[in-house]
């Protein structure tokens, strides 16, 4: 049942492991873009608010695939962009973790957002009452409590981007998804066994990370 | 302007504020420079490559229109389809008895694990197997299964959050009277639980429209996104002008949708008649269609 394993025709590891390589990229890339797009969005400059809402409406209602495609299409094939990256396959990648950034960023940046906001104003007001000055306000009273809030979303917000990696399969990324149709179209009579098995790898990805981060979050919630 | 993070401004802050504003304008036009810099070296920006758009219906006609029409028949199909499904499974969950919770819970729970572009590839790879289903009209069929697998378990969440956010006394006051479990359900909850989650499901309507763009750059399925090949080739290489155009019309037609779902979360909220609870779109856009394993009511209620 699982000798086309054996024939050592398919990296199976491999693949799962560049699926994992570009989540964590990815992961890391728009926690800060979509940090600084939070802050610009809570500044106080309405410029920067008018740019961080304009951004994530834009892209949060664009297909990820057309963001994917597009990098390749517009960034590497017709601006000539390389990023780098010298071979067809790093190209490739660098381009969908910019892509990944690009669009989880906006989530993240959500995710933030309603963190800060289930800061009552009232704690603020208080802790200026008190005489803190804004950075004590800031680092002692609402960011504290709007990170432990943000947990839950993000911890969603980075499963989503997980199951999302597999976009990268449409310029070409050798990720799980793209050995999947592969596999599916030469191994027509093991269809079952070769989708349990992708099934069940991104099984074992999501599933601790969202009960890992599941409990951390009820650990540190701000019961109110 | 009160807000968690700053006061409202006196004068040296908003003399501070006017700097911020045009230190950024600065940083956003240089960066728009450059990009327009580029674009004009790489031949994008001639007035040929983007007028056909304006100037030739036919663009419009024989690419556009058509690739638009698949793309929200994959997705009026997969609505309509994953909507009773999902609704049986969120009941399913609910159920008293053990069995069957645990078979609607497992279901829900791995469909939602998976990526949708996993079930999409899948499907077409068994129905060209195990059908005959014709292969022009496959990546059609293979979209709507792998968006209805996903989209019935996240609506099964969304009916489960909107049953669990009705207060416990209706279904108390259901069974004072003498209502049986069934009765209870669908006279009682479902009905009050449908105008709770209706912002939620509408706002679900923008995933799965996103979500047919990967039939078009995976599975050969003739949607809006992949129509970019075919302009480009016939259009002169104006790769930038059609993706551009491309994008406007998805975020148009997922701005209405996301628009539609406010106004109607309001609405409700002004009638007041679902117990006050109402499913946030945002909240719901946020949590429930981005999330994965392990989200439960709190969570999608919290909005």
């Amino acid at each position: 049942m699982f000798d086309f394993l054996e024939s050592g025709q398919y990296d199976l590891l491999g693949a799962f492991w560049v699926t994992v390589q570009l989540t964590v990229y990815s992961a890391i890339g728009s926690l800060i873009w979509g940090t600084l797009l939070a802050a610009m969005r809570v500044s106080p400059a309405p410029l920067m608010r008018g740019f961080g809402t304009f951004y994530v409406n834009m892209v949060r209602n664009t297909p990820l695939t057309l963001i994917i495609v597009g990098s390749s299409l517009v960034l590497n094939q017709t601006l000539l962009f390389g990023l780098g990256g010298d071979t067809f396959k790093e190209t490739g990648f660098r381009l969908a973790v910019l892509g990944f950034v690009a669009y989880t960023g906006t989530f993240v940046c959500e995710a933030l957002r309603s963190g800060i906001n289930t800061v009552p104003v009232g704690q603020a007001e208080a802790a200026r009452a008190l005489g803190l000055s804004f950075t004590q306000v800031l680092g002692l009273i609402v960011l504290p409590q709007a990170f432990r809030a943000s947990v839950a979303p993000l911890a969603n917000v980075l499963i989503a981007l997980t199951k999302n990696t597999t976009v990268a399969a449409a310029i070409g990324v050798a990720e799980a998804a793209l050995l999947m149709k592969e596999m599916l179209e030469n191994e027509a009579q093991a269809l079952f066994t070769v989708f349990a098995i992708f099934a069940f790898g991104f099984i074992v990805l999501t599933l601790p990370t969202g009960l890992l981060l599941g409990w951390v979050a009820k650990r540190v919630a701000v019961k109110r | 302007m009160t807000s968690v993070l700053y006061d409202a401004p006196g004068p040296r802050a908003k003399r501070r504020n006017v700097l911020y504003t045009v230190a950024f304008l600065v940083v956003l036009g240089l960066v728009a420079w450059w990009f327009l810099g580029v674009m004009a070296e790489k031949d994008q920006l001639t007035a040929e490559k983007w007028s056909p758009f304006v100037t030739d219906s036919e663009v419009w006609t024989t690419y556009l229109i058509p690739g638009l029409t698949e793309t929200l028949k994959a997705a009026a199909l997969a609505i309509v389809i994953a909507l009773p499904l999902g609704a049986l499974l969120g009941i399913g969950r609910l159920s008293d008895h053990a069995a069957v919770r645990t078979v609607a819970g497992t279901v829900v729970e791995f469909f939602r694990a998976i990526p949708v572009l996993l079930l999409m590839v899948f499907a077409n790879e068994a129905y060209s197997q195990y059908t005959d289903i014709p292969s022009d009209d496959r990546p059609l069929y293979a979209v709507v299964t792998g968006l209805v697998l996903y989209n019935s378990s996240v609506i099964a969440e969304v009916v489960r959050a909107g049953v669990h956010s009705l207060p416990r006394g209706q279904t108390d006051a259901a069974k004072a009277i003498g209502m049986r479990k069934g009765q209870t359900m669908t006279n009682v909850l479902l009905p009050q639980a449908v105008t709770v989650m209706l912002p939620a499901l509408v706002s679900q309507l923008v995933v799965i429209v996103k979500d047919t763009a990967l039939g078009g750059a995976l599975l050969g399925f003739n949607e809006l996104l992949s129509q970019n090949r075919q302009i480009t080739a016939n259009y002169g290489a104006n790769t930038i002008a059609t993706m551009t155009v491309i994008a406007l019309i998805y975020i148009l037609v997922n701005y209405l949708l996301t628009s539609f779902a406010s106004r109607l979360e309001r609405r409700l909220r002004r009638a007041g008649k679902s117990g006050g609870a109402v499913l946030g779109a945002d909240a719901m856009e946020e949590t429930e269609t981005m999330g994965g394993p392990g989200l439960h009511a709190e969570e999608a209620r919290a909005g």
